[in-house]
């Protein structure tokens, strides 16, 4: 058995009997895998005895589902109000460009998948951004290139043998 | 030893302050003097964050805000003796005037206790109201939380008491039905609105605070179940929130047999998927139920009708946390407070363009102008405050001539204003307020639930014609174009994501209609 099918059958018996199963279902896959893998689309499916197509129309009616891996890390920009009023609208176009990547991409060497968000909870000191499950404040352009410099600078693990990627 | 408290809320977390308070630690060590450090919440005044406190015999010292850089020198400076020979020195915290000047009964302890710490909270007045409650008939607990006056703070300021008292005489006798005699407690922690954080303060700075109002209402309507629906873009909340639930569980708070009286009450925390309709309470009782989060019609009311057809009180984070202090000071302590038919305090939250972003928790009828100037201190930039935004994304646009009203429901509505969650978000000068006015029909665009046509199609329309605003292709036609449309999403729109979002459209049109009349641009106009 896969990594994949054994993540999604553990999200699946930990939570089908629990009432309104499926979200949970799918932010313990996604937690794990960073996606939703289509091929748990039909098992998730049947154990909650639904159709394939109710469990697409709940993964693509809530924007934080992925249904294709994403990359190492996760930035999100915060594009709300009040971000907005704090420059977020220049760290997006700053950002976008350094990366060469729009929303919703992943940088070609698969480090960075960058998002929108509406609102961190952060708003008195923005404009904030998520990077995985941190949130970080007053993002200038410049800080923003301090942070993916860190990131860029991160040696990349080497898998022991056998090791999944 | 010397207790040094640094805040784990996520502001401070996201100025650095895990890593003051690793070099706080390890610098004290070194200097041969241990601290006991608490990871506090945050007392919610934000630009002093990461905001440091150590114990002394006359109260606790401030230090802030404090960069991880700044630690060497204030240890230097003999901060863990409370001296106050820095420039970082704020004084006693309780008498910096930001935090002297409210009055703080829902975030009472807030940032001041160790949010996980069930004996801080016992220690600071906590589980007192519960104690009460479970004294009392379901009907007296009711009848003081409609004594109190509270009303929602998700929103919409509906009677918290009229609310609980329908689910307490609702039926729940579904026959055939899996869920039949079950009445449920939501708890709707969404807080989509941006500009506001005083739910996520609260979860993470007295996390017990909420369980506690929680399983108050349970008593009180007959509801042995209850959720929280907490956003996905709170992890830090999150985190805090499952820890407390599981050592109140433990303790005997929630489960079987509330504090052994034999009544049941289960508590667990469900999180969203980052769409904001779903903060919309029945658009949350369907995302609850694991589906799409699509508005449902009222009636049924939830309160007859809710998750999984069940009788459901569905309460703000706010609203289930103002219980406990009801229950333990009485009603009238609660209704002392206010002005009008607007009882108690409201946390309102400054964010934005504010050099004193935080949270201030004030009785209803402080006006804006207090809010902007006294407390915030005017501008982050420096330069001319110039539009603020009340309510949320589908609050209004006010300029200076509406900032003197005194804030209640009722008084503030007539202005057009709202207090919605409370957010007030600050704009400077530099703001332009046709792509404002653009970003509401934008913002509708990307989250409409999409059930009605006014709405899905309305904002795209929106953000269309206000595009050839902008650009000066047939101004008037379009101008009447966007006011016909803004009518018929008033009109014909079921909840208020689109019969509100002609808010921020109207009032920007209305207040500072020279954003809309700039020369058309010579190439790539009104793109993007
Ligand atoms: C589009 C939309 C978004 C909403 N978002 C929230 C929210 O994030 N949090 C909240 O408590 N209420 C929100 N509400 C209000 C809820 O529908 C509901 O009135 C509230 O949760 C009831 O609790 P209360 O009476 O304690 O305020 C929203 C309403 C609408 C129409
Ligand atoms: S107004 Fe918009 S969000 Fe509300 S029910 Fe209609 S389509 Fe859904
Ligand atoms: S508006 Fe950006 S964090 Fe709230």
């Amino acid at each position: 058995m896969t990594d994949l099918e054994a993540i999604t059958r553990r999200a699946i018996d930990d939570w089908v009997d629990e009432p309104g199963a499926l979200l949970p279902i799918l932010h313990a896959i996604q937690d794990q895998l960073g996606y939703i893998p289509p091929s748990s689309v039909p098992r998730i499916a049947r154990a909650l005895n639904m159709t394939r197509a109710d469990v697409h129309g709940v993964m693509s009616f809530y924007h934080e589902f992925r249904s294709e891996p994403a990359g190492r890390h996760v930035l999100q920009i915060c594009g709300a109000e009040a971000c907005q009023a704090r420059g977020c609208r220049e760290l997006e176009a700053h950002t976008q460009q350094r990366l060469g990547v729009g929303y919703h991409q992943t940088t070609l060497d698969g480090d960075i998948t960058l998002e929108q968000v509406y609102c961190l909870g952060n708003c008195a000191t923005g404009p904030s951004v998520r990077l995985d499950d941190r949130i970080i404040g007053r993002v200038t352009p410049q800080r923003m290139d301090r942070l993916l410099d860190g990131i860029a600078t991160v040696p990349l693990t080497i898998q022991p043998a056998g090791g999944e990627g | 030893m010397t207790t040094v408290y640094v805040p784990r809320d996520t502001t401070a977390l996201a100025l650095e302050a895990d890593a003051v308070a690793e070099r706080l630690q390890t610098g004290a060590a070194h200097r041969g003097q241990p601290v006991d450090l608490v990871r506090n919440g945050s007392r919610g005044l934000f630009w002093l964050e990461p905001l440091v406190e150590v114990d002394t015999p006359d109260g606790r010292m401030a230090y802030g805000p404090v960069t991880p850089d700044d630690v060497p020198g204030l240890l230097d400076a003999g901060m863990l003796g409370g001296q106050p020979d820095h420039p970082l020195c704020q004084g006693l915290t309780e008498s910096i005037p930001y935090l002297r000047d409210q009055q703080r009964l829902t975030f009472a302890r807030t940032g001041v206790i160790d949010p996980v710490s069930l004996e801080d909270y016992r220690a600071s007045g906590g589980w007192q109201g519960l104690e009460a409650a479970l004294a009392m008939a379901p009907e007296a607990i009711v009848d003081a939380v409609t004594e109190s006056g509270l009303r929602g703070r998700g929103g919409a300021a509906f009677p918290a008491g009229t609310k609980w008292r329908t689910v307490l005489e609702a039926d729940p006798e579904r026959p055939g039905s899996h869920w039949s005699g079950q009445k449920f407690i939501a708890c709707n922690a969404d807080e989509g609105d941006a500009g506001t954080f005083a739910d996520r303060m609260l979860m993470e700075g007295d996390p017990y605070c909420l369980i506690e109002g929680m399983v108050i209402a349970g008593l009180a309507v007959g509801a042995t179940r209850g959720f929280i629906y907490l956003r996905s873009e709170y992890p830090n909340a999150a985190g805090i929130l499952n820890e407390a639930l599981q050592r109140a569980e433990s303790a005997g708070y929630l489960g079987e047999s509330v504090c052994g009286s034999g009544r049941a009450f289960h508590l667990s925390v469900r999180l969203g998927a980052g769409a904001y309709i779903c903060g919309e309470e029945t658009s949350m009782l369907d995302s609850l139920e694991g589906k799409r989060g699509m508005v449902r019609v009222k009636p049924p009311l939830p309160a007859h009708r809710g998750l999984f057809g069940q009788p459901t009180v569905i309460n703000n984070v706010l609203t289930l946390a103002s219980v406990p202090f009801i229950l333990r000071e009485g009603a009238r302590s609660y209704a002392d407070y206010g002005m009008g038919r607007s009882r108690g305090t409201q946390p309102f939250q400054l964010a934005g363009n504010i050099a004193r972003g935080g949270l201030v928790e004030l009785a209803f009828g402080v006006t804006l102008r207090t809010l902007l100037e006294d407390f915030g201190g005017g501008t982050a930039s420096g330069a001319r405050m110039r539009a603020v935004q009340v309510g949320g994304p589908l609050g209004s646009y006010l300029p200076e001539s509406h900032w003197d009203e005194p804030m209640d429901y009722e008084g503030f509505s007539e202005v057009g204003g709202m207090i919605g969650h409370g957010g007030i978000v600050v704009f400077d000068e530099s703001v332009d307020m046709a792509a404002q006015a653009r970003f509401a029909m934008h913002f509708c665009e990307d989250e409409s639930c999409g059930k009605c046509t006014p709405c899905r199609i309305g904002a795209v329309r929106g953000v269309e014609v206000i595009d050839r605003i902008i650009a000066n292709q047939e101004r008037d036609t379009n101008l009447t174009l966007l006011d016909d449309l803004c009518e018929t999403m008033e009109q014909g729109s079921l909840c208020a994501m689109g019969g509100m979002t002609p808010n921020p459209v109207r009032s920007a049109l209305q207040h500072f209609p020279e954003d809309f009349q700039r020369p058309a641009p010579t190439a790539h106009a009104g793109g993007g």
